[in-house]
């Protein structure tokens, strides 16, 4: 690991400010992802700024949403009543991360900036486009059986499927993608709310860029608005163990029911794409239907058409299609 | 020969007489001794898979802070025991261990090309990432099925007149081919890799110029101990070797490997004690795997069920410098009566480094493959799995015609059946759902062959009657030190607390390393007859005090006490006996090994593996819920270690069925799953409830104490039953170890 400096801000503001004086300077929180990436060398950040002390650890249901800091534990949050019983999608995702150790470490906003497990961009003797721009993707000819299956998509356009095929390894950024959540985010230029489907970037021409963060700028909470979807939700997550791996897919589901219709659809799938991939046209299609494995298969195929596989991983496009299928029957409570 | 049991129900078993110093840090491993003036190593190694180092830019490394040196070829001592370095650089011959450091030449990826030593570990990590190789690359070839034309006969086997490893036919060559009913399959295990927890770690401490003392985390202290000797030229007393503590290793502490010469040479240079602790990812590179191996398997039965032909071939990559021969395709010539049986076996060298043996080494592979298809002839016999191998159960040694020293496999069977339920199996594929899983059940045979090798055992009796027993054995896990307490309590009816094993020292009586499932019958017969013998000395002593002792062989021993028969009532305390001859102590030392009845019988270990499991009908994915495993190894001597050795064993066989492959990218002939994230192994979420059972029946021929060793059988035969019962679950074989989803769906 290189040296480092370290800093302790005393509040938001101090943090912020030392982040725009010190071009290259990282926060850090749990360090959970962080700290590794330093080990390796993939980052040095010649300074980290220690955020685990600002007031941003508090979740609170206020007005119409649900309000989580940035600071909160992944552990907190999926075992916070409140989320359990407004948000259950999203305390199921967290439950399906990491360990139990990790989880009581890692924050909220951590979990949203972690970084690809793609092993090209973890070995500093491999071409990685993510890690060192030009180099090349190693994975795109290479060992890429749990890399994406999604690339463009909705009008981001200016796509290049061999700048990068890592996919985004969050479990709860599905779910929060699935439940349409804000990010609040602090900086230099003050406050302002991203929208999750915003936030993070698809693999365009810098995939050095996961986000679309500014420079300076700092998480500070996230805000899931109520929704009708705690009945009818569902995380599933497919993996090559029980526990303790990255999804080789996972899928949010989140439904409306309603007379034994649905009423509102809402899915993301994770371990497919550089980002959360947000499943657009699903409300379309499923709104005032009844649910059957039948509708649920048409429906996953249809979004699997815009799919792409590389050497390794032509599974995942059906292991994708059937994860939907089953994360909506459960969703929907069909057997 | 059915004699009482040492140890059932498990109520009577020792606790893990180190089990409280390991949970609470009181256990101190290789890199954890306090040692003055220590200093800290880091390895740089290699980037590409072939070719030569050009250059070696290390001044900016040099100048970090804290750097002692920075060694590689280009300044490295000479290590006496190596012979000179050829200019130019040749490539070493078959059969060569890597010399660390020795010349510019790379034979594989991750090979150590250079060493930072520093005064923190911070610091070594630090400087190590500022040195800056470079080479010449040479094409490499690093992908088996790419290669596998270049599998060959292997040299070892072409040198020698003699070797198990031969080309091997019994009966008529043609057998397969007439057969009734036949079934031939090529199944594929991947590289897979030991990683126990605990990183191999080394620290080297010259006490003076001709005198060295390494605390290394190995399986043979007195293998290390010689090899060093000979490479530093070196008289074997002058060179100790400690390893008290081994924090996991199956397999991968066998051999002395380069890094453990490299701390070594830097402590001679730098002239301070060095510790060097490998990374997770350079433990994939530096300490062997359990090789990539093919294998073709035929099998044909007559109609109603009889084995009438076996061909089980299989090819095992290798490096280019070195072959690693196992006993993949061995078990096929000695499980099931078949009279005509033909095994072939081959090795592929690639530019990787040297495998090595990994639990179950050769039979865990093999075993998956030929259970595998056992179970395969069974389905298009539409015979259950299980009668069909009791309908071929060999009663003698059908390779070597000779008895079994015991065998009790039928028993296994019977028992581990009945426990799991096995007879409400149900033989149709996709029979059974539950919570909208599809459910199977699979079974496998497994044997191992028997390993004794001579032994050592010291036993020195205190003042106040105590003993002291000690051998130079090793304890990677299993809980030697509480099986050899056993032994020694039960020879001279000792109280366990008052006796204290010291292993894991070359100091201490020779014994063999702890490989080949042999310490038990090694070196607990050595302590067995060292009890023995100490006896014996104790009743010579009490019959110099009193006549009823003097009748000879009749003295039996309870509580610390010798009594002149079995109904004496009263007895001498040994502190006594000790007193009377005004002895401070008492020592015997033992030697035991193993006498022509190995020519007289075949000696194997015996078991069988019951599993459930649930697979995800969408998702593929594979669940363990439940195993039955049952095991004929002699004499079990103490149940709950045993016990605990068995669940490892299985959980092992679930990682390698279901999970562990080190995947290489061949274009830069690099593992890309160097890491716990990306190499999977099983979490707790992953093993089910083990229930293990043993037949615990001595087999006296093979040693004094009856006992066939158990930590590799544990293992074998495992992925074959869980691809069996993935078989049963979904009617997909899978002969492409891991079974992951992708290949389910």
């Amino acid at each position: 690991m290189k040296p480092f400096q370290y800093l302790r801000p005393k509040t938001v503001q101090e943090a912020i400010s030392m982040a725009t004086d010190n071009p290259g300077a990282q926060y850090i929180a749990g360090g959970t992802n962080l700290v590794d990436l330093m080990k390796r060398g993939i980052a040095s950040p010649p300074k980290l700024i220690d955020i685990n002390h600002l007031p941003l650890k508090k979740i609170e249901h206020r007005y119409d949403r649900l309000r989580i800091g940035a600071l909160a534990l992944n552990s907190d949050v999926a075992r916070h009543k409140g989320v359990v019983a407004r948000q259950p999608l999203l305390a199921q995702a967290l439950l399906a991360g990491a360990s139990g150790q990790l989880r009581n470490m890692a924050t909220v906003g951590g979990n949203l900036l972690q970084r690809t497990r793609c092993s090209y961009f973890y070995d500093l003797a491999l071409p990685c486009n993510k890690r060192q721009p030009g180099s090349g993707c190693g994975a795109e000819g290479g060992v890429n059986r749990t890399h994406a299956i999604f690339f463009a998509g909705n009008g981001f356009g200016g796509y290049e499927a061999s700048s990068c095929i890592a996919v985004h390894p969050s479990d709860m950024c599905v779910a929060l993608t699935a439940l349409e959540t804000n990010v609040v985010v602090n900086g230099p230029e003050g406050e302002r709310r991203v929208m999750m489907k915003d936030f993070h970037r698809l693999s365009t021409q810098q995939p050095e860029l996961d986000t679309y963060l500014r420079p300076g700028e700092l998480l500070t909470a996230i805000e899931v608005v109520d929704n009708a979807f705690a009945k009818h939700s569902h995380y599933l997550k497919v993996r090559d163990r029980a526990s303790y791996a990255f999804a080789l897919v996972s899928v949010a589901a989140a439904l409306q029911m309603d007379g034994g219709r649905i009423w509102d659809a809402r899915m993301a799938l994770g371990g497919v794409a550089h980002k959360p991939w947000r499943y657009w046209a699903i409300d379309l299609m499923l709104r005032g239907q009844a649910p059957s494995e039948k509708l649920f298969q048409e429906v996953a195929e249809h979004e699997m058409q815009s799919a792409e596989a590389t050497a390794q991983n032509a599974f995942k496009i059906k292991l994708t299609t059937n994860a939907m299928v089953a994360a909506l029957k459960t969703a929907a409570g069909i057997s | 020969m059915k004699r009482q049991s040492w140890d059932n129900p498990s109520d009577t078993s020792l606790t893990r007489v180190d089990g409280a110093a390991k949970v609470s840090g009181g256990a101190t491993y290789s890199a954890e001794y306090a040692i003055p003036e220590l200093v800290h190593a880091v390895l740089v190694t290699s980037t590409i898979a072939k070719g030569s180092i050009t250059a070696i830019e290390a001044h900016e490394a040099e100048a970090a802070p804290g750097v002692l040196a920075v060694i590689s070829h280009l300044n490295v001592m000479t290590v006496p025991g190596w012979p000179a370095k050829k200019q130019p650089a040749e490539r070493a011959q078959v059969g060569t261990a890597l010399r660390v450091f020795y010349d510019p030449l790379i034979y594989f990826d991750g090979q150590p090309v250079a060493m930072v030593v520093a005064g923190t570990h911070e610091q070594a990590v630090h400087a190590a990432s500022l040195v800056c190789v470079t080479y010449r690359k040479e094409s490499h070839q690093t992908d088996f099925e790419k290669n596998a034309g270049k599998a060959a006969v292997p040299l070892n086997v072409q040198r020698s007149g003699n070797s198990p490893f031969k080309d091997y036919e019994r009966g008529d060559a043609a057998a397969l081919r007439q057969a009734e009913v036949k079934i031939e399959a090529e199944y594929i295990i991947p590289t897979q890799h030991h990683q126990p927890l605990e990183p191999h770690a080394i620290i080297a401490v010259w006490e003076a110029d001709d005198k060295l003392t390494v605390y290394d985390k190995n399986q043979g202290v007195k293998s290390v101990q010689g090899q060093l000797a000979q490479a530093f030229k070196l008289p074997r007393e002058n060179v100790q070797v400690v390893a008290r503590y081994v924090g996991g290793a199956f397999g991968s502490g066998i051999r002395v490997w380069p890094h453990t010469l490299a701390a070594v040479i830097a402590a001679k240079q730098v002239k301070r004690p060095v510790k060097l602790v490998l990374g997770r990812d350079q433990m994939f590179t530096s300490v062997g795997y359990r090789p990539y191996t093919v294998q073709k398997i035929g099998l044909g039965a007559s109609a109603d069920g009889r084995l009438t032909g076996i061909v089980h071939e299989g090819t095992g990559q290798t490096s280019m410098y070195e072959e690693h021969l196992e006993r993949t395709v061995l078990a096929s010539r000695a499980l099931y009566a078949c009279p005509s049986v033909l095994t072939r076996y081959r090795l592929l060298p690639l530019d990787v480094n040297t495998p090595t043996w990994m639990r179950g080494p050769g039979d865990a592979t093999g075993m998956f493959a030929l259970e595998s298809a056992m179970d395969e002839l069974a389905f298009a016999l539409k015979m259950d799995p299980l009668d069909f191998r009791l309908k071929n159960y060999a009663e003698s040694d059908p390779e070597r015609n000779l008895p079994w020293s015991a065998k009790s496999l039928r028993e296994c069977y019977e028992l581990g059946a009945e426990k799991f339920g096995w007879k409400n199996r149900m033989q149709a594929p996709r029979s059974v759902r539950q919570n909208g899983m599809l459910v199977g059940y699979g079974m496998a045979s497994s044997l191992y062959g028997f390993h004794r090798h001579p032994s050592k055992a010291r036993a020195v009796m205190q003042a106040d009657g105590s003993v002291v027993v000690q051998s130079a054995t090793m304890d990677i896990g299993p809980g030697t030190g509480t099986a050899m307490t056993r032994i020694a309590a039960k020879v001279l009816g000792l109280n366990a607390k008052k006796i204290r094993f010291e292993l894991g020292h070359s100091a201490l009586p020779d014994a063999p390393g702890q490989n080949g499932s042999s310490t038990i019958p090694s070196v607990g017969s050595a302590v067995h007859d060292a009890c023995e013998a100490l006896k014996n000395r104790l009743a010579a002593l009490a019959g110099d005090m009193e006549a009823r002792f003097r009748s000879g062989g009749q003295a039996v021993v309870r509580n610390g006490q010798l009594f002149a028969s079995e109904g004496d009532k009263d007895g001498l305390s040994y502190a006594d006996i000790l007193k009377h001859h005004h002895l401070n102590e008492l020592e015997v030392t033992g030697e035991s090994k193993q006498g022509a009845e190995r020519d007289q019988y075949s000696m194997y270990s015996f078991g069988c593996h019951f599993v459930e499991v649930q697979v995800g009908e969408l998702t593929g994915e594979v669940r363990v819920t439940r195993v039955v495993t049952c095991a004929d190894v002699g004499t079990i001597i103490n149940y709950k270690t045993a016990r605990s050795q068995s669940i490892g064993g299985v959980v092992g066989g679930i990682g390698m069925a279901l999970m562990e492959e080190s995947v290489m990218d061949h274009r830069f002939g690099r593992y890309v799953t160097s890491d716990f994230a990306s190499y999977h192994i099983p979490v707790h979420a992953d093993v089910p409830p083990i229930e293990v059972y043993y037949i615990d029946k001595p087999d006296m021929l093979a040693d004094p104490i009856g006992s066939k060793g158990l930590g590799e059988i544990a293992i074998v035969g495992v992925a074959g039953a869980i691809a069996n019962a993935v078989f049963n679950a979904t009617g997909k074989r899978i002969r492409h170890l891991p079974i992951t989803p992708d290949k389910l769906i």
